[in-house]
C-alpha cells in the first residue's frame, strides 16, 4: 500500500514538474478570441502537460502592453500581430526567428500563398498567418437598382457613371454618396498597391530600401485616386461621422460603394438591412492588369519564449495555423485561408460574399511596411493635403515620398 | 524614565513616518522612471537590454531636424496659448454669473460639472457627429441662418480650435467650481466696506476679486497649462483613425511620444521627446509661478 502511494505520488510530481504553461496574446476581437479558447481546449486535449493561457487587450492598448511587458522579462510567449509591424518589433527585439527544423524556410514559401512572405525579415520567418484578408468592392443593389444599374462596375469608367448616378446633393451637403472616400480606411492602400501597380509602377524597390511611386505611375494612381472626389464628385471625405464612418455609412444605406477588406464582412452581414453584392475591383479596361492588397496577422514567438516554454509554442504555433485549423477559422471567425491547399476548395470561390475575395488573393500584394503606422499618416497625409487643403497632387506626392524615404533610410541606417 | 526624545521630536517624528510612504512612492513610480527617461533617451531601444545601443545624443539630434516633431510644438502652443486664457475667462464669468444665482445653485453647478466627469471617448464621440458636415446638428442650425456647412474636426484648418472648444468645455465645470470657491472664500466686508465708499461693480470686481482670486487663477493657469501641454485623449479620440490628422493639424506632443513609443517602437527616440516635454512644462511652470504669484493682502 505505502509503495502504491509513493509511486502514485511519484507520478503526480512528475506530471506536475513536465506541466508547462505558456501565454498566447492577442487583441479583443469577439469571435477571434472565442475560437482560440476552443483551439486551446482541443490543444490542451491533445497535449496535457502543455497549458495554454490566452489574454487579451483593448486594440489600441495592445502595442503598448507588448512594448512594455516583453522589455521587463514578462508577457506572452506566442503572441499575434500585424503582419506591418513585423519589422519594427524585429528590430526592437520583440520577436526571435522561426525555427527552420519546424518552418522551415522553403516549405513556408510552398504552402502559403506569396504575400505571406511579407512575414520574413532578412531572408527569415518572424510568424505564420492562421487567415489572410484582400480587398474588394461591397455595393448596395437596392441603391443600385434604384438608379438604374444593373451589374457592379467592372472598370473604372463603370465605376464613375455608377458613382455619379449614386450621389445625391442637398443645397451644399450631401445626403447620398456614389464612393465612401476615406484615405485612412483602405484608400490609401487602394493608392499605393491597387491603382500604382494597375498602371504598371511598384511602391518600393525589391530589396525595400527605396520609394518607387514618386514615378509617371505613381502620379497618374494618385491623381486617379485624387479625381475621384475633385473631378468626378462621387464622394466627399467625412461624409458619415464616426470611426471608419465610410463602413458605417454604408452599413446605414447611404453610400453605394465602398472598398474593404474581407474583415468587414462580418460587420457589414450583420449590419446591413438592405440587398448588398462585393465584386473584384475595378481595372482600367476589361483585360487590363488586375491588382490588390492583401494583408494578415499572424503569431510570432516572443523572446520570452526559451527552453521547454519555446517547444511547447512551436508546438502551439503549428496547431493554430494548421489546415484543419484554418477551415475552422474560416467557419468561425469568416477570414479566409492563407495555405493553397485551403484555398483550393472550390465552394470559395464561387461563393458570393468570399468568392471575389478569394480569385483577388491569387494577384493581391502585401506592402512591405517598415513601419507600417508612420508610412500609412504619410499616404494618408498626402491624400488630404489634395482633398482638404487643395494641394497640387504632384507637389504632395513629391512630399510623401521624400518623408517616406526618410523613414526607410532611418530604418536601415 | 526620561524619553529619549521630546513631544516635539516624536510628533515630527511620526509625521516624517507617514509621509515617507508617499514619498516613496513618488520617488520609486514618479521621479525614478522620470530620471530612467533621460538615461533611455541616450540609447537604441531593445527589449533585451543586453542589446540597448549607446547613442550619445544622437536621438537630440535627430530632433532639430523632424519637421513633425516641429508641427506637434507649434499645435501644443497653440492649444495652450488658446485653450488656458479661454478656459480661465469662462470659468471665472460662469462663476460669477452662477455667484449671483441664489434659486437651484446646485442643480446649476451639478450641470456645468457633468462634462468634467464624463469619459472623454463619449464627449468625442457625440461631438464628431454633432459636428459632422452632412448630419451634424451644429451645421443644421448654421443653415437655418444661412451659414455654409463648416467642417470643424475633418479641416486642416479648423480641426485644432475645434478641439481646443471642446476640451474646454470639457475642463470648465472643474474651473468653475474652482473660481465658485474662491468666490467664497472673499471676506463679504470688503464687499460692503467697498460699496460704502461708493465703488462700483466693476471697481469691486478690478480691485477686490480680481487680486483676491490670484491664488486660484494663478493655480488655474499651472494645472490648465501643464494638462493643455500634456493633451492626447480628446485629440485621439476626435479622430481615431487618423490619430493627429488630418495632415497633422491636431498632433500633440503627448500623441506624438506614444507614436513613436508604442506604434512604431522607437521608444529610445520617443524618450528623448519625452524629455523635451519635460523641460518645456518645468520652464513654463517655474516662470508661471514666478510671474503671476503675487501675494495680496489687505
Amino acid at each position: 500500500m505505502k509503495r502504491l502511494i509513493a509511486a502514485a505520488l511519484l507520478v503526480l510530481g512528475l506530471a506536475s514538474a513536465q506541466q508547462i504553461t505558456i501565454t498566447y496574446w492577442q487583441y479583443d476581437f469577439k469571435s477571434k478570441v472565442d475560437t482560440i479558447n476552443e483551439l486551446i481546449q482541443q490543444f490542451q486535449a491533445q497535449n496535457p502537460n502543455i497549458k495554454v493561457v490566452q489574454q487579451t487587450f483593448p486594440y489600441d492598448a495592445y502595442q503598448q502592453k507588448v512594448a512594455s511587458a516583453v522589455s521587463a522579462g514578462q508577457g506572452p510567449d506566442v503572441v499575434n500581430l500585424y503582419y506591418g509591424w513585423i519589422p519594427t518589433w524585429v528590430k526592437a527585439g520583440y520577436l526571435q526567428p522561426l525555427p527552420e527544423d519546424a518552418f522551415s524556410t522553403k516549405s513556408m514559401d510552398a504552402d502559403f500563398i506569396p504575400m505571406v512572405q511579407a512575414a520574413k525579415v532578412g531572408g527569415k520567418y518572424y510568424g505564420v498567418p492562421t487567415a489572410v484578408r484582400s480587398l474588394a468592392l461591397f455595393y448596395n443593389k437596392d441603391l443600385f437598382k434604384a438608379a438604374g444599374i444593373n451589374t457592379p462596375p467592372r472598370t473604372w469608367e463603370e465605376f464613375y457613371a455608377a458613382g455619379k448616378k449614386l450621389t445625391v446633393k442637398q443645397g451644399d451637403r450631401y445626403t447620398q454618396i456614389g464612393y465612401g472616400i476615406s484615405p485612412d480606411g483602405q484608400d490609401h492602400n487602394v493608392v499605393r498597391e491597387v491603382l500604382l501597380r494597375q498602371a504598371g509602377g511598384r511602391p518600393y524597390s525589391d530589396d525595400n530600401k527605396k520609394v518607387l511611386y514618386n514615378s509617371p505611375e505613381g502620379l497618374k494612381a494618385f491623381r486617379t485616386y485624387t479625381d475621384w472626389v475633385k473631378k468626378y464628385d462621387i464622394g466627399v471625405p467625412s461624409f458619415f461621422p464616426g470611426n471608419n464612418g465610410y463602413r458605417d455609412g454604408f452599413i446605414a444605406g447611404k453610400i453605394g460603394m465602398i472598398i474593404d477588406g474581407s474583415f468587414a464582412i462580418g460587420t457589414i452581414k450583420n449590419g446591413a438591412k438592405f440587398n448588398w453584392g462585393v465584386a473584384e475591383l475595378p481595372i482600367d479596361r476589361l483585360g487590363a492588369r488586375k491588382a490588390n492588397f492583401g494583408s494578415f496577422w499572424l503569431h510570432g514567438l516572443s523572446p520570452q519564449a526559451t527552453g521547454a516554454k519555446r517547444d511547447a509554442a512551436i508546438k502551439f504555433l503549428q496547431f493554430i495555423t494548421s489546415a484543419e485549423t484554418e477551415k475552422v477559422w474560416l467557419d468561425k471567425v469568416g477570414e479566409l485561408p492563407a495555405r493553397r491547399a485551403v484555398l483550393k476548395d472550390p465552394k470559395l470561390a464561387t461563393d458570393p460574399v468570399y468568392g471575389p475575395f478569394v480569385i483577388s488573393l491569387s494577384y493581391a500584394r502585401a506592402t512591405p511596411f517598415v513601419d507600417e503606422t508612420a508610412q500609412r499618416t504619410v499616404m494618408v497625409n498626402a491624400i488630404n493635403r489634395v482633398l482638404l487643403e487643395n494641394a497640387d497632387p504632384d507637389a504632395s506626392l513629391k512630399q510623401a515620398a521624400a518623408e517616406d524615404q526618410k523613414i526607410l533610410d532611418q530604418f536601415w541606417k | 524614565m526620561k524619553p529619549r526624545f521630546s513631544l516635539a521630536t516624536r510628533e515630527a517624528l511620526w509625521a516624517f513616518a507617514f509621509l515617507a510612504i508617499p514619498l516613496l512612492f513618488f520617488l520609486f513610480i514618479r521621479i525614478y522612471p522620470a530620471f530612467q527617461a533621460l538615461w533611455l533617451s541616450l540609447f537604441e531601444w531593445n527589449a533585451d537590454p543586453a542589446k540597448r545601443q549607446y547613442v550619445g545624443l544622437e536621438h537630440y539630434s535627430r530632433m532639430l531636424a523632424d519637421p513633425t516633431l516641429g508641427r506637434a510644438l507649434r499645435n501644443t502652443a497653440l492649444y495652450t496659448f488658446i485653450g488656458v486664457p479661454l478656459q480661465i475667462a469662462l470659468g471665472l464669468a460662469i462663476a460669477l454669473l452662477l455667484q449671483s444665482v441664489t434659486r437651484l445653485r446646485d442643480l446649476f453647478r451639478a450641470i456645468y460639472f457633468t462634462p468634467y466627469i464624463t469619459p472623454a471617448v463619449a464627449v468625442a464621440w457625440v461631438f464628431s457627429w454633432m459636428l459632422s458636415p452632412n448630419f451634424g446638428i451644429v451645421n443644421e442650425i448654421l443653415g437655418l441662418f444661412g451659414i455654409p456647412a463648416q467642417k470643424f474636426l475633418s479641416s486642416p484648418s479648423q480641426a485644432l480650435l475645434t478641439v481646443t472648444a471642446i476640451v474646454v468645455w470639457q475642463n470648465l465645470g472643474f474651473q468653475i467650481v474652482l473660481f465658485l470657491a474662491g468666490l467664497e472664500s472673499i471676506p463679504r466686508t470688503y464687499y460692503e466696506a467697498a460699496r460704502i465708499d461708493g465703488a462700483d461693480g466693476w471697481a469691486m470686481f478690478r480691485y477686490i476679486t480680481l487680486p483676491l482670486l490670484n491664488p486660484v487663477t494663478v493655480f488655474s493657469a499651472v494645472i490648465g497649462t501643464i494638462g493643455f501641454l500634456q493633451l492626447f485623449t480628446q485629440v485621439v479620440n476626435l479622430n481615431f483613425t487618423d490619430q493627429g490628422g488630418p495632415v497633422n493639424s491636431t498632433l500633440t506632443i503627448a500623441l506624438y511620444i506614444y507614436q513613436l513609443a508604442f506604434k512604431s517602437f522607437n521608444l529610445g527616440y520617443a524618450a528623448a521627446v519625452t524629455v523635451l516635454l519635460f523641460g518645456i512644462i518645468l520652464v513654463i511652470t517655474l516662470v508661471q509661478l514666478r510671474i503671476l504669484s503675487r501675494r495680496v493682502e489687505y
